[in-house]
């Protein structure tokens, strides 16, 4: 038995029949950690003992029978450490909350548990879920399973990771500019980001609050259809999510769609598309045709402007959620006597210089403390991406920026309504490359930020998308393909991804590691 | 109208973030370049265009007024770098 191939159905049914204890799988999924975590570095924490210990409980309510098992029943999930689990720490990838322990449960955290799934683990992440390659955590890098000197993709790059290394058979990622997508596409997995709204932020700590949304990831895309219906619907506590109810993803996901209308959009294949990645995608447009699918070419002009309108309201929307962290309720606080310290001695130098002005302008304890702690604690593009949104917000640029481009942000999302008049899906790549070198973008912001040249238009426009593995590069490296749909139509998305997986092998494929 | 040293620093007083003069250097010079990127938004005509804050049509979110438990004290300062019995500890804000 090989425990790295099974999807968490095939595990469900292997459990289900007896086949296999959970006590067994989750041992199996721990020994594989073990074995191969030092290398990839996927897991900020692993819950050895309690994880075992859930499994135990989940086999004990199985033999003892009479009520139906939860859909998830002692099968483990990894999450991402940006969600809240309380009495666990959740450190965001940040040095602020190297030790933080949160008092509650995220919602999606109360809802994988009274599914009955096993939590195995914290995910590695770019520090406050902004990056594209896992580079940004405060603590180790990840590396991606198919080829150890790159990058797994991000911010999700451990929920990625994790899953085809076959360390876990199910992952929760969150994705707010691509995040859960290209490490999917980076790793040869399945991701997906539901519509804003379908899934709910409480407990998910806040990076961009009109963008962020949590998200499945796995080896198949029907294990995506059984995660996302646990951890989908309205919840009272965060008002941003929708009253919509949730279909059962998990019924449909096998059944093809009759009379699929695909758009191709012709803004995708253009500059900075890497020609491999553009011809498995073609291929896969095949593939489609073949299975009778109707496939037009669909506009979306202001997609160019995806980018720069992103890059502008994420990190406006993150200047304002991290302000929280300012050293006084949790989180880091920077050492208070050699602060006070560096202040009287710059109170004494400017005091000898004769500069009573500076003084008065001095920070003052309170301040300092706020100033001192967060620039100890955030890391470097954390603090890239809050100066550049309190720039953005900071009077007489506020319209310039912030206002332009949420007006450009309408535009985008007329686009897409536009061509979902003419096509029930859109088809794309997921990055414009493979996964990249370690240390190759590291020293280029603005590279880095075009990696999410396909996935951000989703999050803006508060799409669902998803990514599925389509080939793979001459150096072996996997490529994804994306879809996106309607608002409130995961369904469609996870069917047509479905079809296209059926009729493929790519999601067959494991690293050598 | 490129990012100057002293805008940047102005930005990181209001960010409050204590950036050391290197970090000043290298942060001018990477937001002058990505504010440079963004600024092709200006291309666009969008006088007639509402602003998208939000993309799902939710209106005035209300949950009745009932009083629950709250988080408990100890839970509430249970993370707190410092503290006493009842609050966290912070330096003065008011007076010296």
């Amino acid at each position: 038995m090989d425990d790295a191939a099974f999807s968490a159905a095939q595990l469900r049914q292997a459990l289900v029949q007896g086949e296999l204890t959970s006590e067994q799988a989750v041992q199996g999924y721990l020994d594989r950690i073990e074995r191969y975590d030092p290398q990839i570095g996927a897991f900020l924490d692993v819950n050895r003992e309690g994880a075992l210990q859930q499994a135990r409980e989940a086999d004990v309510q199985r033999r003892r029978g009479g009520v139906p098992s939860p859909p998830l029943a002692g099968i483990p999930v990894a999450i991402k450490d940006v969600l809240c689990t309380a009495g666990w720490k959740t450190t965001c990838g940040s040095r602020m909350l190297a030790n933080f322990v949160p008092p509650y449960d995220a919602t999606v955290v109360a809802k994988l548990k009274s599914a009955g799934a096993i939590l195995l683990g914290k995910l590695n992440l770019d520090e406050f879920a902004m990056g594209g390659s896992t580079e940004n955590s405060a603590f180790h890098p990840t590396r991606n399973p198919w080829e150890k000197t790159r990058t797994p993709g991000g911010s999700s790059g451990g929920s990625a990771a994790c899953i085809a290394a076959g360390m876990a058979p199910l992952s929760i990622g969150t994705d707010t500019g691509g995040s859960i997508r290209q490490p999917a596409a980076f790793c040869g997995v399945a991701g997906l980001k539901p519509t804003y709204g379908r899934v709910s932020r409480f407990g998910l700590v806040a990076f961009a609050s009109s963008l962020d949304q949590a998200g499945p990831l796995a080896r198949t895309v029907e294990d995506l259809a059984i995660l996302l219906e646990v951890i989908a619907g309205h919840d009272p506590r965060d008002s941003t999510s929708a009253p919509v109810p949730v279909p059962a993803y998990s019924q449909t996901v096998q059944e093809p769609l009759r009379d699929l209308r695909i758009g191709m959009v012709r803004e995708h294949f253009g500059e900075g598309l890497d020609p491999q990645v553009a011809t498995a995608i073609q291929e896969a447009v095949s593939v489609y045709r073949s299975l009778g699918a109707r496939v037009r070419e669909v506009s979306l002009p202001h997609s160019r402007y995806g980018i720069a309108t992103y890059y502008i309201l994420a990190p406006c929307e993150a200047s304002s959620n991290l302000a929280r962290y300012d050293g006084v309720h949790y989180g880091y606080r920077t050492d208070e006597r050699r602060m006070l310290a560096d202040l009287d001695h710059e109170r004494r130098e400017l005091a000898a210089l004769g500069k009573t002005a500076a003084i008065d302008e001095l920070d003052s304890p309170l301040v300092r403390m706020y100033r001192q702690s967060r620039e100890e604690a955030f890391g470097p593009e954390v603090k890239r991406r809050i100066m550049l949104g309190t720039y953005a917000l900071s009077a007489g640029y506020y319209d310039a920026y912030y206002l332009k481009a949420l007006k450009v942000r309408r535009l985008i999302r007329q686009d897409y309504d536009a061509a979902f008049a003419e096509v029930d899906v859109i088809i794309g790549p997921t990055a414009p490359t493979a996964a990249f070198r370690l240390g190759e973008k590291l020293n280029d912001p603005l590279a880095m930020y075009l990696e999410d040249l396909y996935t951000v238009t989703t999050n803006l426009a508060g799409l669902p998308g998803i990514s599925i593995p389509c080939g793979f590069t001459s150096d072996g490296l996997p490529i994804g393909l994306q879809l996106q749909a309607p608002p409130f139509q995961e369904e469609s998305l996870l069917r047509a991804a479905n079809m296209y997986e059926q009729a493929t092998s790519w999601h067959q494929r494991q690293p050598e590691l | 109208m490129s990012l100057q040293r002293d805008d940047v620093a102005k930005v990181a007083l209001l960010a409050r973030l204590q950036l050391t003069e290197t970090e000043l250097q290298t942060m001018t010079a990477q937001l002058a370049r990505i504010v440079a990127y963004v600024e092709q938004l200006g291309e666009l005509e969008t006088d007639q265009v509402e602003p998208l804050a939000h993309v799902m049509p939710l209106e005035n979110v209300l949950v009745a007024d009932e009083p629950h438990d709250s988080l408990p004290r100890d839970l509430a300062l249970a993370n707190a770098p410092k503290r006493d019995a009842e609050c966290y500890r912070v330096p003065a804000v008011l007076g010296d």
